[in-house]
């Protein structure tokens, strides 16, 4: 079974991200940019049901411009077998990169398609919901657990849930999103990132896959959250009690 | 038409028309029951609607099955003045909010009744169908909104809530957004509620047509008995981080938080290390909360944490290291060693009333 990973290259999940004075949006030149914790996340996970005989090979795909192929290039490291970069320099919206995904689906014929839950950047949390309602594939949405059956070809999946930990049963194909606690993402070893330099990663376009983009949506302004005003260090524990109780009032 | 492409008056004259109109903003609300009753998120996302216009009138969408749902139906018909219609989809596949079946309910419903806005709360339900549906729509959702300035411009955070990013929606109908609920309070309840709204059945017949249900299926759920109020909810939340290093010490926490009537809340760290359940996480990618008062232990306040509570009214938080992160939101900052000024609280709080 063939597995397709969606890997997303964004700012750096420790970056002190800054808002443009103009209000464009957030500053990204000169700023370090890595794979999408969730994803290397997703990553890590289709790594192991490789390793452990469950699928025969791991492709990664990721979508945007030039410098996505460096994010290729670690999934590589980590240990996919070979990558696609769809290039495409402009804004992309879930539904779009849904819509390429799907493309790449039709063609590579994965049994399971699995990505993060959601990107640091826009923590939209939409594309794999959206990839598996055009492929009319089951989802596990937000998965802390995965445990795949090839030869009844389901996938046992445990969901992060506002009420507990769910688990569902899902028929393959299907797409699956990664939850923090899914797995330990593997750092990529110096002998596997001399060995990823002579994978493939193949270009193609939106255009090249028959995928049309248009937007619907339309990014007015990027500004700061309200500040908080600044606090007090407090010498005591009366003293905080006194201050919850007496200025505060919210006990 | 392409509007760049009109003349200025001719644009301006369009814009009026469509603010001032004879096109009728109708919302669909996706909502969750739970024991007979319409969960409160999702009557944050009817409260949401009223942002949208001031005249929209909303509709409410059930799935379920069984008496629970007819006495959920019963309640939502009666429990915002803004519902005007209950529609009910009565069915087995309904057993479990699962996204496959909900997410084709929500294209036949919209097929059928033609809404401008198709609205959701945030949380794992929201978040987890109103995409997929979005995407058998062909639409682009905004999820995760925290404020709406009319029919088509939404406030929603990014970066972990670092920045916030206005967004226009420039597609045809619906708009689907979920919002947050802690950005949507209900407001007080005013005794004058109610004309009790129509409730009507959802022809499901077609649905069973789809191929793609069935394909996924429902196991089981496992959460914390608890007592405590619910984390999504809460008045007061006590949240415990790393620092309390253990389960058992945790427990420290929730003696705190019920002395309080809290509920309690925990950073990734304390859910990693296996002091609590994953339901308690408080952060970007666990869930947000704006209580009236959020009192961190041993939380260091890592950027996603204060994703999570950054909101609250009151912050409060007790670190062994002056130098944490935490203290630059705090209100109120005790440096010191929580081991002792945990049971000094539980000793010297009044008794909540």
């Amino acid at each position: 079974m063939k597995i397709l990973v969606a890997i997303k290259r964004v700012i750096d999940y420790a970056v002190k991200i800054r808002v443009k004075p103009d209000k464009s949006g957030v500053e990204t030149s000169n700023v370090k940019m890595s794979m999408n914790p969730f994803c290397e996340i997703a990553l890590e996970e289709a790594l192991r049901l490789k390793e452990s005989g469950r699928a025969s090979e791991v492709v990664a795909v990721s979508i945007g411009p030039a410098q996505c192929a460096e994010t290729l290039r670690t999934g590589l490291a980590m240990g996919a077998d070979r990558a696609i970069h769809v290039e495409y320099p402009g804004t992309l919206y879930p539904l779009s990169v849904a819509k390429i995904l799907r493309a790449i689906v039709d063609a590579e014929k994965p049994g399971l398609v699995i990505l993060g839950k959601q990107a640091i950047d826009d923590d939209c949390n939409q594309t794999g919901q959206m990839i598996a309602g055009l492929l009319k594939w089951p989802q596990g949405t937000f998965a802390s657990k995965v445990v795949l059956d090839e030869e009844n070809k389901v996938a046992t999946v445990d969901r992060e849930v506002d009420g507990g930990l769910e688990t569902l049963c899902l028929d393959l194909p299907a797409v699956i999103t990664t939850d923090l606690r899914l797995n330990q993402p593997r750092y990529a070893t110096l002998p596997n990132i001399m060995k990823a330099k002579s994978k493939v990663i193949k270009k193609v376009t939106p255009q090249d896959l028959n995928v049309q983009i248009r937007s619907d949506l339309e990014v007015v302004q990027v500004t700061e959250p309200p500040k908080r005003k600044a606090g007090v260090i407090l010498s005591s524990v009366d003293e905080l009690i006194d201050k919850l109780k007496n200025e505060a009032h919210v006990i | 038409m392409r509007i760049g492409a009109a003349p200025r008056a001719f644009r301006n004259r369009w814009y009026a028309t469509r603010v001032t109109c004879c096109r009728c903003l109708s919302t669909l609300v996706l909502a969750e029951h739970e024991g007979g009753s319409i969960k409160a998120s999702s009557l944050s996302a009817v409260e949401a609607a009223k942002f949208v216009a001031k005249h929209n009138s909303v509709s409410l969408l059930l799935a379920g099955s069984g008496p629970s749902l007819k006495q959920a139906a019963a309640h939502a018909a009666s429990s915002h003045p803004s519902i005007s219609q209950v529609l009910l989809a009565e069915s087995d596949q309904f057993a479990y909010p699962l996204a496959e079946p909900w997410a084709k309910l929500v294209h036949l419903v919209q097929q059928k009744g033609s809404y401008s806005h198709i609205i959701a709360g945030s949380g794992s339900f929201g978040k987890n169908v109103l995409s997929r549906a979005a995407a058998l729509l062909d639409v682009s959702p905004i999820t995760d909104v925290i404020e709406i300035s009319g029919s088509n411009l939404f406030v929603r955070p990014i970066y972990a809530g670092n920045a916030l990013s206005t967004v226009r929606y420039t597609g045809s109908d619906p708009c689907m957004l979920t919002i947050r609920s802690t950005s949507f309070p209900l407001g007080a309840v005013s005794d004058s509620v109610s004309n009790d709204a129509l409730i009507e059945k959802v022809d499901l017949s077609t649905l069973s047509e789809d191929d793609s249900l069935g394909k996924s299926r429902y196991i089981s759920l496992s959460s914390q008995d608890t007592e405590l109020p619910d984390l999504g909810n809460a008045r007061i939340v006590v949240t415990g981080g790393r620092a309390l290093k253990s389960a058992e010490n945790f427990k420290m926490i929730e003696k705190l938080a019920e002395k309080l009537g809290a509920a309690v809340g925990a950073t990734r760290a304390a859910v990693d290390a296996g002091f609590v359940p994953n339901e308690l996480q408080v952060g970007q990618t666990g869930k947000i909360v704006a209580p009236e008062l959020y009192m961190a232990f041993g939380v260091s306040g890592a950027i996603q944490h204060i994703a999570g509570m950054r909101d609250s009214k009151v912050i409060v938080a007790v670190n062994k290291d002056a130098d944490a992160p935490i203290f630059q939101v705090a209100d109120y900052g005790l440096v010191g060693d929580l081991f002792e000024i945990i049971p000094e609280l539980l000793e010297k709080l009044p008794e909540k009333k």
